[in-house]
């Protein structure tokens, strides 16, 4: 939660990605606490690994520093308590931590639990869930991620690099930018 | 108020707000993504905090059988895998975009992009 | 020059393992933590750290773009590959009981080639993505920039990674 703090307060805009890094160590250090191995390992690799480079190389491309706005902004402030106080009244209603009677241990749950090992055969539950069960369901997820790499792709088309790569020729991933005639004459607008 | 047995959801309260809180008053747009990160933490976290049993272990059959094994529930699990994958493919688009934009307006400033949007406006509709 | 040699060092000492350990996280899904996602993003994860140090064109040499987009689309094609198979041998879409002649086999079998598909598109993304975004750097001077920064939070993943495996 200090972590959380510290983010939002600071303008140092390296160290707010740095500091998110290891809010998602510590997040995947909570979901071993909470016996949810598999969430953890994906959140540590995802989270602190792949979010990170991500986020440092989009710095590296652009500024690192945030303005610091000059008068301070009070509505925001209200509308996340209020909205928060909401949520705290509504969560008043709901079962309480690790308690085995709550709604959701009691449907489908224990049909799996029991009847995995017996019908899939694999021990690891979520494993069986996620590719047997719910297949279908990882089925769209792996379309999401192709959508995320062709969507990088078609935004971020690689520049030609000044040495000539007789295997990159072969490709046709935006060769000659087709943006980049009318990027370089936006800029000069914007700069003045 | 039995407040003490909620006290995940009044955790997963805070994180949830303060990404929220970075997402809509701080203008630097890589700040919104990095709060929208912790926005959905919080989320996996309240779905996480919500599949433990007391007592249980990870869902995976030891060994010997699983007589008189507690387990914690395994379906939020695989839900959270995959909004975990979800999330980090959203991650990468935004951050794609913010490269994208800072080329063309040159800045990643919220109120500085406005400015820049409705100078060029005021220019159209004046020629 | 000693700064990048203890890295350069390093990381080939690190890479293999980092591989192997992607590898032994995807088959040994069934058994305990893992699966197709974890191992993907660990796998891109050491071509990653391989480009971060060894420079953008080297590591291209390595896994050319062609390749790359090829194995993009290959494991989706895997994945609802092995769900029509199972349409043409008479069940369900993605039935994996009738793949094989046992039910339990067919299930094993089904599964293993679907983590299979996953784990190769996710980390076929990740190089592309990560090869997009330092593609597009104005020089040279960026991407040092990105090594002298990068490779902490990486090393460290995987270091942890490996001392794991």
């Amino acid at each position: 939660m200090v972590i959380a703090v510290a983010i939002v307060r600071m303008h140092n805009l390296f160290a707010a990605v740095m500091l998110s890094g290891i809010y998602s160590l510590l997040m995947a250090s909570i979901f071993v606490i909470l016996d949810a191995v598999d969430v953890a390992f994906t959140e540590a690799a995802v989270g602190a690994g792949i979010s990170t480079v991500l986020m440092l190389g989009t710095l590296s491309l652009t500024t690192s520093r945030e303005k610091i706005h000059v008068r301070p902004s009070i509505i925001p402030l209200i509308v996340v308590i209020a909205t928060g106080g909401m949520l705290l009244y509504g969560a008043s209603g709901m079962p309480e931590f690790n308690n085995p009677d709550a709604p959701i241990h009691q449907h489908v749950a224990p049909r799996y639990i029991n009847v995995s090992p017996v019908e899939v055969g694999v021990p690891n539950m979520v494993t069986s869930v996620l590719a047997s069960y719910r297949g279908y369901d990882t089925l769209g997820e792996l379309t999401v991620i192709f959508t995320a790499g062709v969507g990088v792709m078609l935004l971020l088309g690689r520049r030609r690099r000044v040495k000539k790569d007789p295997v990159a020729s072969s490709d046709n991933t935006a060769k000659n930018d087709p943006d980049a005639p009318e990027k370089n004459a936006a800029t000069p607008e914007v700069s003045t | 108020m039995a407040w003490l047995g909620h006290f995940n959801y009044w955790i997963f309260v805070f994180l949830m707000m303060a990404g929220f809180y970075t997402v809509i008053a701080r203008g630097n747009l890589i700040k919104k993504i990095v709060g929208l990160n912790i926005f959905q933490t919080s989320v996996f976290l309240l779905y996480i905090t919500m599949g433990k049993v007391a007592g249980g272990t990870a869902p995976i059959v030891p060994e010997g059988g699983s007589e008189g094994v507690v387990y914690s529930n395994p379906i939020p699990h695989v839900l959270i895998l995959t909004a975990i994958v979800v999330g980090v493919a959203t991650t990468a688009l935004g951050l794609a975009l913010i490269v994208r934009i800072n080329e063309a307006y040159g800045t990643i400033e919220e109120d500085e992009i406005q400015d820049i949007e409705e100078s060029g406006d005021k220019k159209e509709r004046a020629t | 020059m000693r700064h990048h040699l203890v890295l350069r060092v390093v990381a080939k000492l690190l890479i293999p393992l980092i591989m192997l350990f992607a590898l032994y996280v995807q088959f040994h899904g069934d058994y305990g933590p893992g699966g197709g996602f974890q191992a993907g993003v660990i796998f891109g994860s050491a071509f990653i750290l391989y480009a971060l140090i060894f420079g953008l064109e080297n590591a291209e040499k390595v896994v050319p773009s062609a390749y790359l987009i090829a194995l993009v689309s290959a494991g989706l094609l895997l994945y609802a590959g092995v769900g029509f198979a199972a349409m043409y041998l008479g069940g369900n879409f993605l039935d994996y009981g009738v793949l094989a002649g046992d039910f339990i086999a067919g299930q094993h079998l089904g599964i293993l080639l679907v983590e299979l598909g996953v784990g190769i598109t996710v980390a076929a993304v990740m190089i592309v993505i990560f090869f997009a975004f330092a593609g597009r750097g104005e020089g040279d001077d960026e991407e040092e920039d990105d090594a002298a920064n990068d490779a902490d939070p990486v090393q460290d993943l995987a270091s942890d990674s490996s001392r794991k495996a």
